[in-house]
């Protein structure tokens, strides 16, 4: 078992709803195969620094994961298969991070106010309502 | 009086405001944490362009400047940053 932190992308033309079932989807993947998702965030949605696939916004997902390299494997081919997913990164960390994720607060790259902060709000709550349940596998 | 609180260099030279030796801004006590989430940190070590700043400017010892360029490429892969800004 490693710890594994997982960044991905998600399509922009999906609501936050979408987003997390397809968090939950790939959170189900790592729990099948006996790994623990010791945390799980939607960061909501940013502009990307460049286009990927003609999408010029994203839904931002933040997986801490801990599991064997092959679960992991596992959850990555789905990703991969996911047409809704741009983009996604895993690193081996030794700890996970504590606090809130700098992506879910920090203005996205070079986007002034569009007045979506209150939509930002809105599913950080989501989220914290999500993670007083103890996620076990 | 002045002159007493003024800071001393090692070879008990007065420096300047100018001249002041600069540390490490990751080490030391308030050092800063390098994550590669966070753009905003990181956008501060990047020029203009989306570069990543020498080690000489952005005065980072060896190992922190590795780390620095390391979690700058991931958030470039992760487009939060710019590969080339226009």
């Amino acid at each position: 078992m490693r710890r594994y932190e997982n960044v991905f992308i998600a399509r922009q033309d999906l609501t936050p709803p979408q987003v997390e079932a397809l968090m939950a989807e790939f959170v189900d993947v790592v729990k099948d195969l006996g790994g623990v998702v010791a945390r799980y965030e939607y960061c909501g949605l940013r502009s990307l620094a460049y286009r990927i696939r003609n999408n010029r916004k994203g839904h931002y997902c933040l997986l801490h994961v801990e599991a064997s390299h092959e679960t992991l494997k596992q959850m990555e081919r789905r990703m991969r298969l996911s047409e809704e997913v741009l983009r996604f990164m895993s690193i081996a960390v030794n700890a996970f991070d504590e606090g809130p994720c700098p992506l879910a607060y920090t203005r996205s790259f070079r986007e002034k106010d569009e007045g979506d902060s209150a939509f930002l709000r809105s599913s950080k709550e989501d989220t914290d309502a999500k993670e007083e349940e103890p996620v076990n596998g | 009086m002045a002159e007493k609180d003024k800071k001393r260099a090692a070879n008990g030279r007065r420096v300047s405001f100018f001249n002041k030796e600069r540390g490490c801004p990751f080490s030391g006590k308030k050092a800063l944490a390098i994550n590669y989430k966070d753009v905003k940190l990181l956008q501060r070590f990047v020029s203009e362009h989306g570069k990543i700043t020498p080690s000489r400017i952005t005065c980072a010892s060896s190992k922190k400047q590795r780390e620095l360029a390391l979690a700058i490429k991931r958030a470039r892969f992760l487009a939060l940053l710019p590969y080339a800004a226009s």
